[in-house]
């Protein structure tokens, strides 16, 4: 099981770790890119192996595809059982990888902000739904609520009516003065000002509310209709989905459980991407959340520097600040007002791991209290799911993280050495 | 995997196109509630990447399956809390 030490390891295949593989690989050598998923693009590209993404997924993809890069698909980092080297399971098997360089791509996932009713079954993330979506789940013909803040919103409204969804509604919790505010600045933007006005007009019939969010999801066995503020009033609208996007949160395990410094929840690097663990570099979304962009321009940093193509990395700089500076005032344009901390109710679930309510943890003093007393966070999701709400709701940081840094089979970390022969899980649990 | 995939939901056989994952294919069968929480509680999908593991399900007796990160085969069968 032990391997020969690939130059370059890439943790993660969306678009900043397609974009740093391919750029590794103009120094012609042996680069190794893994992802989680059966199929690379990560969330915003997903299903580009199989024509299901946009044009600039497509070219990015081929790219790979001639540049020679070795993809294992379907393997996830568990821990790092040496230096510079990396255990990775799959359904089928483990791995021990060994780097000489190593560029982390994890990017983000999505918030959840608790409220009541929140754990229905078809309450969902907005990138959530949009995922199903693109793996199989026809939306034809289902009517869906959209909530939650910032521009990801529409796209995902955009999609779903696409695909013959019923869009009743965009519900963005920033007030109308805030989005006029930044619709201004967009003017320095053509660009991004020319997309913006593009999926207006695809969504022109679907009312969007400002100063709005879901207070009550209601329904038996799952969701039947959705209760919202809206401005000054209350609605109730029925729907078969509520489609929650408040902002990602980027994917910072792999690169704490190596040592690398946070700065703000985010992996702080240097103009090379570079973190402060020699040899570790991070670029997309884990470095600070910058959207598609952004990451395509890091992750090629990134995939250059670590190969030291310096020069080419250089090249790239100015626009990568540009990027930076757009995502900074999206931030602080579509930043979580107050009032959503006062959403949730006592008996509301915050940890749906471990079904731990508001109550249980509101008087602890921060996350460790909570996990120890009352179990918020030892679930699963090791946290992922109500550290973010926690730090929302409490200010609290729930970045500590232990080996294995997701849920794995045990005979992979206890002696993976001797898982010898590959089995498929689902085929021997038959029996 | 690029063909179409027989899978049995909750002993219901149909088939899926190719690269569904096994929650698309739950919910197409029109079931929601995927596991039931400590407390009972049926729950669904939430994230549909691979970090909220409420879309657990047994596949081939096997439990704590993360169906939004596995494809279709043919021949799989699952099982849900619902």
């Amino acid at each position: 099981m032990s391997s020969a030490a690939w130059d370059v390891v890439i943790v993660g295949g969306g678009p900043a770790g397609i974009a740093a593989a391919v750029r590794a690989r103009e120094a012609s050598c042996a680069v190794l890119l893994l992802d989680d998923n059966p199929g690379l693009g990560g969330q915003i590209w997903r299903g580009v192996e199989h024509k299901g993404a946009g044009r600039e997924a497509r070219e990015w993809y081929q790219r790979l595809r001639s540049a020679g890069v070795t993809v294992m698909r379907g393997f996830r980092v568990l821990h790092r059982p040496e230096p510079n080297t990396l255990l990775a399971e799959s359904r089928c098997s483990v791995r021990e990888i060994r780097f000489s360089r190593l560029i982390l791509c994890t990017g983000a996932r999505e918030r959840f902000l608790p409220f009541p009713g929140w754990t229905l079954p078809n309450v969902i993330g907005a990138g959530g739904l949009q995922a199903l979506a693109k793996s199989g789940f026809s939306v034809n013909g289902k009517s869906v609520i959209v909530c939650g803040t910032g521009p990801l919103l529409l796209p995902v409204a955009a999609y779903l009516r696409r695909r013959g969804a019923i869009v009743r509604l965009i519900a963005e919790q920033i007030s109308r003065s805030s989005m006029v505010r930044f619709a201004a600045r967009l003017g320095t933007r053509p660009g991004k000002l020319l997309q913006a006005l593009r999926l207006m007009s695809e969504l022109q019939s679907v009312p969007y509310c400002f100063d709005s969010w879901p207070i009550l999801a209601k329904g038996e066995h799952c969701l039947q209709s959705v209760v919202l503020k809206k401005g000054d009033r209350t609605v109730e609208l029925e729907c078969d989905f509520l489609a929650c996007g408040f902002h990602l949160v980027p994917n910072t395990e792999l690169a704490v459980l190596l040592g690398c410094e946070l700065r703000d929840g985010i992996v702080r690097v240097d103009q090379w991407q570079h973190t402060s663990i020699p040899n570790v570099f991070c670029a997309g979304e884990a470095s600070g959340i910058g959207g598609v962009d952004l990451s395509l321009i890091e992750g090629q940093v990134a995939g250059l520097a670590a190969t030291r193509q310096w020069r080419k990395a250089e090249r790239l700089f100015a626009k990568r600040e540009r990027n930076r500076r757009f995502a900074a005032m999206l931030e602080k344009t579509f930043a979580l007002r107050e009032e959503l901390r006062n959403v949730p109710r006592a008996e509301t679930v915050v940890c749906r791991c471990e079904d731990v309510s508001l109550s249980q943890i509101a008087n602890f003093r921060n996350w460790r209290e909570a996990k120890l007393y009352a179990r918020c966070g030892m679930g699963p999701c090791q946290g992922r799911v109500c550290g973010p709400a926690t730090r929302f709701l409490f200010g609290w940081n729930f970045e500590s993280v232990r080996p294995p840094i997701f849920a794995a089979q045990l005979k992979n970390i206890a002696s993976p050495e001797s898982a010898t022969a590959e089995r498929d899980l689902f085929q021997g649990a038959k029996q | 995997m690029s063909e179409v995939a027989l899978v049995s939901i909750n002993g219901s056989w149909c088939a899926v196109e190719p690269h569904t994952s096994i929650a698309a294919a739950i919910l197409r069968a029109g079931v929601v509630g995927f596991r039931r929480s400590i407390n009972g509680d049926l729950r669904g999908p939430l994230c549909g990447m691979g970090i909220c593991f409420e879309c657990r399900v047994r596949v081939n007796g096997l439990q704590h399956v993360k169906s939004c990160q596995i494809e279709c085969e043919s021949g799989m069968e699952i099982e849900t809390d619902e």
